[in-house]
């Protein structure tokens, strides 16, 4: 069954005077427990693509649904509210906030939730515990390696238990080793714990970790290979 | 944590700038408690005065030129007048010239029915009366300069010399007097009229301005106008007033206090405006792409754009806080240095801190609102680019 469901879809923005077009026409089907990388050269609309799935841009045409929610009629407020509780985020340069430890870091997401604030601090634990960075929960992310810090944004990206996860270049940042590592943390989270994982990646070996693969080139799927 | 710790936290991202906008904010509302204070108590007349039913009558065109004694029996004689007591200003010196307050040659009985609000000990109230060179203190004058009763107190004047032109006035200390109010009587040294008449150069049978009592406050105006009008065509005219509206035209004659500090706060706080709303500017402009997270995560336009008000409003708060707590631990320490002025006490009204209080919030809101909106226009996408 298709967790996101695009048909159609078209991007493009004006620069000045000109108009240029990102996406020109994308069918996509991803299906719940995918692990899906997208690869491209600069350019291609791999982010964009990844942002309409994650709400945080729209598409100028076409049809998205993601998770059975029809992305083109929510408001702002609806999807802001949507994406708290279906997609989790993960960067390329982790976008911790650095006057946050990595528990409040982790801990962001449930601000938005009714819990109190033991379970919102036992959650984030968990997370922590789950990327195996416990030990680190009151370390600020100035006092973390990089690799430590992308798991720290991992913990953030599953603490609300999304269905998706939606990496842009998560592992672009590290050295091969950490990469690896990370790459590994995101296959145990795809195969263990159910999460869809969407990923926008030039590196192949990171590419490899995926179920498939799909390539895009000016705005357009080009071909699709399955790991 | 909750909203208010990542309020908090944010704040705490560069300390130093954070302190130093909190310091000039402290330094803005600490100048405003002290400068409304002062505004306040000129607007109202110096001091509290408690005496609704005395007028003062003191010469129409200067506070400065003397009034004949013998105005005494026509102003006793007027309606509704009670009583009538006179003071006048001596000058003078105790041992230096920064030893300041005030000294007047007093009738020690009218002096002290008069005004019953100061209290003093019979006995040394018939002692007063009763030495031609007695003179009393209030009890903190004699604290501050080691009095004691009995001691020669010697004043050099700089008016009123002897008539044998020494400039050396002796007095005996004969008592001290108090008060219930707060901050104890004006520092005011008292000697006996009789004395200082029958001893002075010049002058004789005239005295400085007259303190009378009316049975009815309500008809203050009347009894003013019958006296002004009773003098009017005469060498010495005079102008009377309730001793509260003598105090007003008093604090009027230094100037218009009100307007002087208004202009002085507007001043600092546009300049606080202006440096508070860059340092927010600046603030939002390094959090951009943070900013965007928190929406990525779900907070919404509106609660983001709440979460950078809050910091300029928290901001504000803090400085107004820190300015209004720190005015009012320094009103003793103000009041002391002023207790040798005689102007009365320095006390902060509770709505000059009220007000105080709502000016930094409204500042906080002003200075936050811009940086808010453009929170709440901020693109999730464009802002992630730049990052």
């Amino acid at each position: 069954m298709a967790i996101v469901d695009l048909k159609d879809v078209h991007k493009s923005f004006t620069k000045g005077r000109e108009r240029v077009e990102v996406l020109l026409g994308i069918d996509l089907a991803i299906d719940e427990g995918d692990f899906l990388a997208l690869m491209g050269p600069s350019g291609s609309g791999k982010t964009t693509l990844l942002n309409i799935v994650g709400g945080i841009d729209s598409a100028s045409q076409g049809d998205v649904t993601v998770a059975e929610a029809n992305l083109n009629r929510m408001s702002g407020r609806d999807l802001a509210r949507w994406r708290s509780s279906t997609i989790g985020f993960v960067f390329q340069f982790y976008n911790l906030l650095p006057v946050l430890n990595a528990r409040r870091n982790v801990e962001l997401p449930l601000l938005l939730t009714k819990l109190s604030g033991k379970q919102r601090r036992r959650n984030a634990d968990t997370a922590l515990e789950i990327v195996g960075l416990s030990d680190r929960a009151k370390h600020k992310p100035g006092e973390l390696s990089g690799g430590q810090q992308q798991r720290v944004a991992i913990a953030r990206a599953i603490v609300a238990d999304p269905p998706i996860l939606v990496c842009d270049e998560p592992t672009g940042d590290l050295d091969r080793e950490t990469a690896e590592e990370i790459l590994d943390l995101l296959g145990i989270l795809n195969r263990d714990h159910g999460k869809t994982i969407i990923m926008v990646t030039h590196d192949p070996k990171a590419a490899d970790h995926a179920r498939r693969t799909l390539h895009l080139d000016k705005g357009q799927l080009v071909t699709e290979v399955a790991a | 944590m909750s909203a208010i710790g990542l309020i908090w936290a944010n704040l705490q991202r560069r300390k130093i700038r954070t302190y130093l906008t909190v310091f000039s904010l402290l330094v803005a509302f600490l100048l405003f408690t002290v400068l409304r204070t002062v505004a306040v108590w000129f607007e109202q007349g110096i001091g509290d005065t408690g005496g609704a039913d005395r007028l003062v009558v003191t010469a129409k065109y200067s506070i400065i030129e003397s009034l004949p004694i013998s105005q005494r029996a026509e102003i006793l004689a007027v309606d509704g007048v009670e009583a009538i007591t006179h003071m006048t200003w001596f000058g003078g010196n105790y041992q230096d010239p920064r030893n300041f307050f005030p000294k007047y040659p007093v009738e020690p009985l009218g002096y002290f029915e008069m005004f019953p609000e100061y209290i003093i000990d019979p006995d040394q109230l018939n002692a007063f009366a009763n030495t031609r060179t007695g003179a009393v203190a209030p009890a903190g004058m004699l604290e501050q300069y080691g009095w004691q009763v009995g001691d020669k107190i010697p004043i050099e004047a700089d008016i009123y010399p002897m008539s044998d032109g020494s400039r050396l006035w002796e007095f005996d200390l004969v008592g001290s007097y108090t008060t219930e109010a707060e901050g104890g009587p004006p520092p005011v040294f008292l000697f006996h009229y009789d004395f200082f008449d029958e001893a002075r150069q010049f002058g004789q049978g005239s005295v400085g301005w007259w303190t009378v009592r009316i049975g009815d406050p309500e008809r203050a105006p009347e009894i003013s106008s019958t006296i002004d009008t009773l003098f009017e065509n005469s060498l010495n005219p005079v102008k009377s007033a309730t001793e509260d509206e003598f105090g007003r035209q008093f604090a009027a004659q230094i100037g218009d206090i009100g307007l002087i500090t208004t202009g002085i706060l507007s001043a600092v706080f546009f300049t606080i405006l202006l440096l508070t709303a860059n340092t927010m500017s600046q603030a939002l402009r390094e959090r951009i792409p943070e900013l965007a997270v928190l929406k990525t995560v779900g907070f919404s336009n509106l609660k983001v754009a709440m979460i950078v008000l809050g910091e300029s409003v928290l901001l504000c708060a803090l400085g107004g806080f820190l300015g209004i707590a720190l005015a009012v631990l320094a009103a003793p320490g103000i009041n002391q240095a002023m207790a040798s002025t005689g102007l009365g006490l320095f006390i902060i009204r509770w709505e000059v801190p009220a007000i105080a209080a709502g000016l930094a919030v409204l500042l906080g809101v002003a200075v936050g609102t811009s940086p808010a909106w453009s929170a709440n226009r901020l693109s999730i996408a464009d802002a992630l680019r730049r990052s």
